[in-house]
């Protein structure tokens, strides 16, 4: 590998960009560039790649232009590498030209991309990223989460659930970093202060191959329902050796939306059978639109849909339609950040006709669902129960509520009784 | 935090039994070709999703197994007489080399498999949990256990009472002699290369059906492993077994005494062990 | 057992006029280069400085001591994460990298502490699951390190925020430090150094203390480390723990073996080809990891020596 000569080349080749794309040019007109970044290879690769199926799909159906303009989406691997993401980010935005950053999935890539925008005001839209506090306490403008939602959101109205069943005992089982503190966290303040109790909460490494040193320990707590965080491989094995050691069936697992998704289940058996968790989305949700958009899907891809695909479906639909009524100029940042934050998202596969909150957060209608089989005989998640219009901030007053501190694995908001 | 009681020392078991059936591969190629093979744990996912797929296609957990050992022995034919055969002698470019194929097995078996998590299916028999002693504990994990120590039976016999672990205990001990006595030392190497190979495959195939295949468990098992050996000693069976004990019962007191310091708990006394006793507990000099 | 590569015959300098030119050159270039790229590259030729000083720290050990570590991305690491702490802490920019280089120097004599009992792969294992407790303790102290999500801060003097302004500081920076490393092997600590690595029981027969000598080379190698480290992190005003992975001292050993071990020099020659080539590679494929593979492959099988190893080979070939 000749370094020079790579460097000359790259060199000029930019150069040539800069040149055939200056900048006053490519203002209305000229094709939209979308900077899309995922984690195509890496522990997460299988959600990486359907965040860009997903979002292509949308792009494709409507004939990859948005009022008359064309829309190049151009797409970037983040490796589920912060430093990768960081480094994509810069070359996106500054050698790439891009309009807007759109992406990524692990909370660490997003929140190393989002330090980099708050910097240079690039809109940067996060429909997987979960992270709390970019919606909340440490808000960035321009950091926006189109169809995405924070960590604490869902698992709330699921302990409300919960205490509708009667379950009184709760134990938590969830990775140890942010994701999982901040599920665990909204649920566990929800559930207290309904008059829950939390038994004990086990905290464990990402990628954690074997379980059973937790599972000893919870089987002998005597919770009532356990509520289990995981994501990824993770997942899968909880589940599994949940089954394997006899838990299933005596104690009631509910859990995150991430665990049963359909990134995670459809590789797997009887073990998530029954499991419930709470999701703005479920596939197996009678809504015409969620079952245009399973099946459309379902022939391009050979799947039923995951989170990631999707949201990401969901999102592209959304800044489409912020476009729409901006005329395309995605030029001017302020006005297209403004109509974003004002567009209501109808039609999606979501079903539901979704605003956006003042922190830049949608709020949705929230499905209690439920993993069961469907006349395929593959296992999908079926709604069983509704709670309207959940904010991030659930019932609490967002200024009262962001003075508390935001959820660690010290703090997770559980009210002493 | 309810501390260690029977039910944990039965998880630390079962986990140590797998981490032996891989590592003694390792230690065998470490111990006769004085290979670090950093490929090792690529070899085991390999093995792992070999076994899964011929598992899914023929319905048999056996026969997924052997097609496990036999794929990735065949990898580890490829590998000694395709790639490590140019730097014999170097031993620092033989580990870095293998690094690099580390990279490359993980990133094709990407592109082959994608990233989902698969589970290798286990037989209808070993499914489900059995209660003894007033524990209710998994019937495949108990497999496992059972087969570490079968393992550990079969390669202990083999290295001891036949002709060719004669050669590959001389071999450890001083190849030149073994070279010098008109033995075709080379024949003897591959075929352990091979067999270490097969081990790590027949990990990959069993540890597959309950730790689950995925893009990274190459490099945990690796670590796993390296663990192992360094504690028990280059090329030392004893030695693998005592480790895997060692590391898997660390790991489950790690987790559940000292969740905060759960590496540390394993990798802090491997360290130790290696300043003071640089070949590990069972090593010996050469 | 030694370097991966054959023993290097004579020092870089004994050719003086042609190495020199070929120094000037590079060091033309990397002053130049910058005033000729757009700004993405510019940011690319930052990263290829601050990683050619880890390399160059990587080298001082494997290239110049015989003693090949995989452990220096968790010292550099180190580096970067007490630099964005302190700054999240509110504390000042130059107080913060002071503090990271100690506590990377302080890392690294621990290490060295341990490791300089084992010679070897057993150095190459030893020093691999030092820094995996590294990796380890940052991954799950939280409460310190903000776990997987890792830390964010404003790190960079508002002086230095521009693109320009920020390589050309850390191209003085890098500039002062190669002078610096470059005195320093070629000193007679660093003689002492060589003699070590060709033979440690004639130096240890001539008298001299080898393990002291063997200690004090993996503390200053860190210390270096330490040094690109705290550059990282105001080039990225954030760290994680894939900051202090063994990826990231795979890639610094790489670095230097493309370049040529125990050249010194070639670590700039190797940072450059590694991340010119992984985003060059990248805007192709997402196969960066099997290139990545096959170049290590390829370069122990043809060119353990590296770039300047062999350039330096064909020219003596010629004469």
């Amino acid at each position: 590998m000749d370094r020079r000569t790579f460097l000359k080349t790259s060199v000029a080749a930019a150069a040539a960009g800069a040149v055939a794309m200056p900048h006053v040019a490519r203002a209305q007109g000229g094709p939209i560039r979308i900077g899309l970044m995922a984690p195509l290879t890496g522990v997460v690769a299988a959600g990486g790649r359907e965040m860009v199926d997903g979002f292509n799909m949308y792009w494709e159906e409507h004939g990859n232009e948005v009022a008359g303009r064309k829309v190049e989406v151009i797409v970037e691997d983040d490796a589920a590498n912060p430093d990768t993401a960081l480094q994509k980010a810069r070359r996106l935005v500054e050698q790439a030209n891009v309009s807007m950053l759109f992406g990524n999935l692990l909370a660490n890539t997003g929140l190393a991309v989002a330090n980099y925008v708050k910097g240079n005001g690039m809109p940067y839209f996060i429909p997987i990223i979960a992270a709390d506090d970019l919606t909340q306490r440490n808000r960035i403008k321009n950091v926006i989460r189109v169809a995405g939602y924070t960590a604490s959101q869902f698992p709330r109205p699921l302990a409300d659930w919960a205490l509708k069943q009667g379950y009184k005992k709760v134990a938590t089982i969830s990775q140890d970093y942010t994701f999982g503190h901040e599920q665990c966290g909204g649920f566990c303040q929800t559930f207290t202060e309904g008059g829950g109790k939390v038994l004990g909460q086990f905290w464990h490494p990402l990628n954690t191959s074997d379980f059973s040193p937790y599972l000893g320990q919870l089987a002998n707590l005597g919770a009532d329902v356990v509520f289990a965080m995981e994501t990824g491989a993770d997942a899968t094995r909880l589940m599994q050796q949940y089954a394997n050691f006899g838990l299933k069936g005596q104690i009631p697992l509910i859990g995150a939306m991430n665990m049963t998704d359909q990134s995670v289940i459809r590789t797997m058996g009887d073990e998530v059978d029954g499991v419930v968790v709470a999701a703005h989305f479920a596939e197996g949700s009678p809504a015409p639109v969620t079952q245009s958009f399973v099946a459309a899907y379902g022939k391009k891809f050979g799947k039923l849909p995951s989170l990631y695909g999707f949201s990401m479906y969901s999102g592209a639909m959304w800044v489409d339609e912020a476009l729409k009524s901006i005329k395309g100029n995605a030029e001017d940042r302020d006005a297209f950040l403004a109509s974003v934050m004002k567009t209501d998202l109808t039609g999606s596969p979501l079903g539901q006709t979704v605003k956006m909150d003042d922190y830049g957060n949608p709020i949705y209608d929230v499905h209690i669902r439920k993993v069961v089989k469907n006349k395929d005989g593959k296992y999908w998640n079926e709604p069983i129960a509704n709670y309207p219009n959940v904010s991030q901030f659930w019932k609490y007053d967002p200024v009262t509520y962001m003075k508390q501190p935001p959820y660690s694995r010290d703090f997770q908001g559980i009210k002493k009784s | 935090m309810s501390g260690l009681n029977a039910f944990q020392l039965l998880n630390g078991l079962t986990f140590a039994a797998l981490l032996f059936i891989v590592a003694s591969g390792f230690t065998l190629i470490f111990g006769l070709l004085r290979i670090v093979n950093l490929a090792h744990g690529a070899l085991y996912l390999l093995g792992g999703y070999a076994g899964y797929a011929a598992a899914h296609a023929s319905g048999s957990f056996l026969v997924g197994v052997l097609a496990a050992m036999a794929a990735v022995a065949v990898v580890g034919l490829v590998l000694d007489q395709g790639l490590l055969r140019f730097v014999r002698g170097y031993e620092l470019r033989q580990v870095l080399l293998t690094l690099g194929v580390a990279f490359l097995l993980n990133d094709l078996t990407l592109v082959a498999f994608g990233g989902d998590t698969y589970t290798v299916p286990a037989p209808e028999a070993l499914r489900g949990a059995v209660r003894f002693w007033g524990l209710f504990y998994p019937k495949y994990r108990l497999f496992v256990l059972a087969l570490g120590v079968a393992v550990f039976i079969a390669l202990w016999l083999l290295i001891n009472k036949t002709r060719l672990g004669a050669l590959i205990r001389a071999g450890v001990d001083d190849p030149e002699i073994i070279a010098a006595m008109g033995v075709n030392i080379r024949r003897v190497f591959l075929l352990t290369f091979m067999l270490g190979a097969a081990l790590a495959g027949l990990g990959g195939a069993v540890g597959g059906a309950f730790l689950t295949l995925y893009p990274s468990a190459d490099a945990e098992i690796l670590v796993f492993s390296l663990a192992v050996v360094i504690i028990g000693g280059r090329g030392s069976l004893v030695g693998a077994a005592v480790g895997a004990l060692i590391v898997g019962m660390l790991n489950t007191v790690g987790q559940v005494m000292f969740p905060e310091f759960a590496y540390f708990v394993i990798f802090g006394p491997m360290a130790a062990i290696l300043a003071f006793r640089p070949l590990g507990l069972f090593g010996r000099a050469v | 057992m030694s370097a991966p590569s054959s023993p290097v015959p004579a020092p870089l300098g004994s050719r003086v006029p042609l190495a020199g030119l070929a120094v000037a050159l590079g060091a033309l270039a990397f002053a130049v280069l910058p005033l000729l790229v757009p700004t993405y590259q510019v940011s690319i030729l930052t990263e290829i400085l601050i990683f050619a000083v880890l390399a160059m720290a990587v080298d001082v050990l494997a290239g110049f001591t015989g003693r090949t570590p995989l452990c220096h991305g968790a010292i550099f690491g180190v580096a970067t994460y007490v630099v964005v702490y302190w700054s999240q802490q509110g504390g000042a920019p130059v107080t913060g990298v002071l503090l990271a280089v100690a506590a990377a120097t302080l890392v690294a004599a621990i290490f060295g502490l341990l490791a300089i009992r084992t010679s070897g792969v057993y150095f190459l294992l030893l020093t691999l699951a030092l820094g995996m407790i590294v990796w380890g303790v940052c991954l799950r102290w939280t409460s310190v390190t903000g776990g997987e999500n890792g830390l964010r801060g404003t790190v960079r003097p508002e002086l230095l925020a521009g693109h320009l302004p920020f390589y050309y500081a850390v191209f003085a920076v890098v500039g002062i430090i190669t002078c610096v490393m470059w005195r320093f092997v070629r000193s007679p600590f660093g003689l002492t150094l060589r003699g070590i690595r060709d033979s440690e029981s004639r130096m240890r027969a001539l008298g001299y203390n080898v393990s002291l000598h063997l200690f004090l080379a993996f503390t200053i190698s860190g210390f270096f480390a330490g040094l690109a480290g705290a550059l990282y992190a105001m080039f990225n005003d954030f760290v994680s723990p894939s900051t202090v992975a063994l990826s990231q001292s795979v890639e610094g050993l790489l670095m230097a073996i493309t370049g040529g071990i125990g050249t010194l020099f070639g670590a700039f020659i190797g940072a450059a080809a590694i991340i010119g080539l992984e985003n060059f590679v990248s805007q192709y494929t997402e196969r960066w990891q099997s290139v990545l593979g096959l170049m290590f492959i390829l370069i122990m099988i043809f060119a353990p020596q590296g770039v300047i190893g062999r350039v330096r080979d064909l020219l003596t070939r010629r004469r």
